[in-house]
């Protein structure tokens, strides 16, 4: 059995369908918008702007998050900038280019129709948070500044210094505090989504665990929205926070909704390298410092042990700046990463291990001054000796690629709803407008655009055909799920064996580093196919959880992470492996051209791979939703 | 290096409290503080014992979840610097350090380390944004602000709600955090508008969480890992006397009907 995959592209020019849509889309009258009942799960940029949104327009919303406050989604963590096309610069940027660049960027593996409404809307966004006091940075006369990010030629990202995720998650925080203490918003923190309840094929609800006292319980709804973020911990070492996890997407995956492409992670180029065993997650240096920095390896292998100082301008390679001269140190994602794991593989990399690269700031300075880099990037100056013990100022830092973002996520129809009906994702969880490579400041863009204007009008369309009922938790697949998930519980700690989650986490993250990171092969991922398995079984068989079900356990919610995780990984070396082209962060060795880029086929792989689960020890399904290229030609990405 | 570890370890939220020690051997200076915890803990999952619990996160010092007293100062040793981003070589090897959840009536202990921090979001909710419902913004660039008024409302917006500056206030006074939020949105042409009633309901919030008073120590200020200035509260008490006084005059004018 395969899902019909519909995607419910509105008919009409690229640049009047989401208008048009708007229009045809049925609306819910107003007094009838507190009858519904809609769960958010998730208080980053995508579940708190959609939380507020949503209670504004008059619907009952209950909103989740694992933290012990909405304002700590990982969303915080972003540092850079978030795109618009509101060319305020006068350099020719657009709806249009930023459309462009996105479908570019993304190596033509994103919907057109998607990636157009999210270039249009982003101008909204920008004017929404600064009406809620989002501090961006300003010129001297008082007007928004921007800069520059990777994969565009004009500058579009607009920032607050190098906390813009902060920034702006605390603008839809206190925008969502706000909807609380007006009583349309439930707020439940420390609460962990584990499970979604379907009723007569609808998502009606979902199963929740209390963190602090460990209590199951079950919640209805007429609708269910997930914004629970991206899975590139499945890689263990990765730039996001500790807790992102796949749990809640992956679950609705085993209930029914398609996961599109789970291959397609992003590997960020500029992180702190490793430093010991014991690192327990990479730090992002963010991209904007390639708009300043210089990225430089030694010409030759005996100079790596050298100071940097001690090696001659002549003897250092820019090799950004080398292969790719147009676009140089502002080379997209994909492209940066890939470069700088093959001078570390030709022998030429610094630092421990020879695992890093350099990002150096003195022409910058000598030419602006230090104040000037300072301004632009004190904190992340800052952040980087405190964890390197190297003064940034004075020598180049040293940097090398990490596992940072998933483009892969639930797929979604242009409604964002995904094969479950009434089950909609948003930002970062869904696989969303970024194909095959994110470009910098565009998952800012997507999870806002998502939560304050798209969710908003098209689940409207839905909750119009869904009549409000009495249904309660007592319905038998509320039940079901309920004890779905507390067996799980109780078999997960019932396992009394030796070794911590931590620990798996870790053995898994490395295989999926090694064998489905920045290079990939057919053997590499079938031997990974192999060991996962494995792995799990052993996981089953010797995972340690001390304490009980019943109190705050730290231990029990990590290998309940870690045991999804050890599944999921096992799809997206399956995606990774049926996808026989190289494009964006997906890179297939047997598919590269003579000089190392990428070979995309558009032949046979111009389409999203919709994974559909069929049951525990089966192979999934794949459902294919075919891309067309009405208005952007289909051509090799170059940024030489 | 090898440290000697004293930690703050209670079952639950009415369990009595103890300090328990642990020894932490094989430890590397450029490990961060809380993964030289997390191998502490590693080794007492191995042996069948339950784990230190402490809130964390992002690791990077921007999420505000981590929070402890290290050696009775707030994230530690080291100045503008959250728990998660102080480093071993900050400690000397055979050092002791003893580490303990921040201490408030208003944050009560959930378990260990982990205290709950939710009268930090009431006081947000009580008045701490602009409502500004979705759609209704203007143009972005339609307001010039100038550029030292954003900076400065940058300033104090940067605060992370860890906690911290209440763990070190003699008298657990939240005051820093509120009038960060305050200075952050009062700084704004967009805060103007709920400019007073923000402060009347933040501030009284504030008293109704069981948060002590200010009597300016300061200690809020070194504590603090985002550098908030302390000046952020007088002009809290500011906009709290202004909005006091013309409160009164307008219940005067507008009676009770
Ligand atoms: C270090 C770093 C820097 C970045 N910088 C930039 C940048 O400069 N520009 C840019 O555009 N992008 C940047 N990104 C990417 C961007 O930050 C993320 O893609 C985006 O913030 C994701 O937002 P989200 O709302 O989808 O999810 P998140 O912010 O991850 O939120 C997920 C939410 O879901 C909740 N949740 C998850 N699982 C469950 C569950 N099972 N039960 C209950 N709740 C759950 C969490 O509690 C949380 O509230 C950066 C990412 C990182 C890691
Ligand atoms: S873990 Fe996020 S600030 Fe320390």
């Amino acid at each position: 059995m395969t899902i019909k995959l519909d995607a419910r592209i509105p008919a009409g020019p690229l640049a009047e369908k989401w208008d048009k849509h708007r229009f045809e889309m049925k609306l819910v009258n107003p007094a009838n918008k507190r009858k519904y009942h809609v769960i958010v799960v998730g208080s980053g940029l995508a579940g708190a702007s959609a939380s507020a949104s949503l209670s504004e327009l008059g619907y009952r919303v209950s909103c989740f998050c694992f933290q012990d406050s909405p304002r700590r989604a990982h969303s915080i963590a972003a540092q850079g900038g978030i795109n618009a096309a509101k060319n305020y610069q006068n350099d020719g940027d657009s709806v249009w280019r930023l459309f462009y660049d996105t479908v570019k960027g993304g190596d033509f593996r994103a919907r057109e129709a998607n990636v157009y409404r999210l270039a249009q809307v982003s101008v909204n966004i920008i004017d929404q948070c600064v009406a809620q006091g989002v501090p961006f940075a300003r010129e001297y006369g008082g007007l928004l500044a921007t800069r520059s990010f990777g994969g565009a030629q004009v500058s579009r990202s607009f920032y607050a210094r190098g906390q813009t995720g902060q920034q702006l998650l605390l603008g839809a925080y206190q925008a969502l505090e706000k909807e609380i203490v007006r009583g349309s918003v439930t707020m439940y923190e420390r609460h962990e989504m584990l499970d979604v309840v379907i009723v007569d094929g609808r998502a009606r609800g979902i199963i929740t665990r209390d963190l602090v006292t460990g209590e199951v319980a079950a919640h209805v709804a007429d609708s269910v929205v997930l914004g629970t973020g991206g899975y590139a911990n499945v890689f263990y070492l990765s730039t996001n926070a500790k807790g992102c996890n796949v749990t809640a997407t992956y679950r609705a995956y085993k209930k029914g909704a398609a996961f599109g492409n789970p291959c397609f992670t992003q590997i960020h180029p500029t992180c702190i390298p490793v430093a010991g065993e014991h690192q327990s997650k990479l730090t992002l240096m963010s991209e904007s410092l390639r708009n300043d920095g210089r990225v430089w390896v030694p010409k030759k292998k005996e100079d790596c042990g050298k100071k940097p100082g001690e090696i001659a301008e002549q003897d250092r390679d820019y090799y950004l700046e080398r292969k790719y001269p147009s676009f140089g140190n502002l080379s997209p994602r994909d492209i940066a990463s890939r470069a700088a794991k093959e001078v570390c593989d030709e022998g030429r990399g610094v630092g421990p291990g020879g695992r890093g690269v350099y990002l150096d700031f003195a022409d910058p300075i000598a030419r602006l001054g230090e104040q000037t880099i300072r301004e632009r990037y004190g904190n992340l100056f800052e952040m980087y000796q405190r964890i390197t013990d190297e003064d940034p100022y004075k020598q180049p830092m040293r940097i090398y690629p990490a596992a940072h973002y998933a483009m892969g996520g639930l797929w979604v129809d242009y409604n964002l709803m995904s094969t479950i009906p009434g089950l909609h994702v948003v930002g970062e969880a869904n696989f969303s407008d970024h194909g095959a490579n994110r470009l910098g400041a565009s998952a800012l863009m997507q999870g806002l655009a998502d939560g304050y204007f798209v969710l908003p009008a098209t689940i409207g369309d839905y909750l119009a055909t869904a009549k409000p009922d009495t249904l309660t938790a007592d319905h038998p697949a509320f039940r079901e799920a309920l004890d779905g998930v507390q067996a799980r519980t109780a078999r997960l700690l019932a396992v009394g064996g030796k070794r911590s989650a931590d620990s798996f986490h870790k053995e898994l993250g490395h295989i999926m580093w090694e064998k489905c990171g920045m290079a990939r092969n057919a053997a590499g991922l079938r031997q990974a196919l192999e060991a996962i398995p494995k792995l799990r079984e052993e996981f089953w068989r010797d995972i340690a959880i001390p304490g009980t079900g019943a109190e705050l356990n730290q231990s029990l919610e990590k290998a309940g992470r870690v045991a999804d995780f050890l599944e999921f990984a096992e799809l997206v070396c399956t995606d990774a492996l049926h996808r026989e082209e190289s494009c964006g962060g997906h890179f297939r060795e047997e598919h590269q051209t003579a000089d190392g880029e990428a070979k995309r086929d558009d032949a046979n792989f111009a389409y999203v791979a919709a994974w559909e689960y069929a049951g525990d020890g089966r192979a999934p399904v794949l459902n294919k939703e075919p891309l067309e290229f009405e208005n952007i030609h289909l051509s090799t990405r170059s940024y030489k | 290096m090898k440290v000697v570890l004293h930690v703050w370890r209670q079952a639950g939220p009415s369990a009595a409290g103890s300090l328990v020690d642990y020894e932490a051997n094989d430890i590397s200076p450029e490990m961060s503080f809380l993964e030289m915890l997390d191998v502490v803990n590693e080794r007492l999952i191995v042996r069948g014992e339950v784990p230190i619990a402490f809130d964390h996160d992002c690791r990077e010092g921007i999420c505000g979840s981590c929070g402890m007293m290290i050696n009775g100062a707030a994230h530690g040793p080291m100045k503008l610097t959250t728990a998660c981003q102080l480093h071993m070589r900050s400690f000397k090897d055979g050092d002791e350090i003893w580490i303990e959840p921040w201490r408030a009536k208003a944050f009560p202990v959930i378990k260990d380390l982990v205290v709950d921090r939710g009268a930090f979001d009431r006081i947000i909710q009580a008045g701490g944004f602009v409502s500004a419902p979705t759609g209704s913004a203007q143009d972005g660039n339609a307001i010039p602000i100038a550029k030292q008024a954003a900076d400065e409302a940058m300033d104090a917006a940067a605060c992370i709600g860890c906690g911290a500056c209440v763990a070190a206030c003699p008298n657990a006074s939240a005051s820093l955090f509120t009038a960060a939020k305050i200075t952050h949105l009062g700084d704004l042409p967009q805060g103007q508008p709920e400019r007073m009633r923000r402060a009347l309901a933040m501030v009284h919030q504030m008293d109704i969480e069981t948060f002590g008073s200010c009597t300016l120590f300061g200690e809020c200020q070194e504590a603090c890992p985002k550098g908030i200035s302390i000046d952020t509260i007088a002009r809290m008490n500011w906009d709290y006397l202004f909005a006091a006084a013309t409160e009164r005059q307008g219940a005067e004018v507008g009676g009770t009907g």
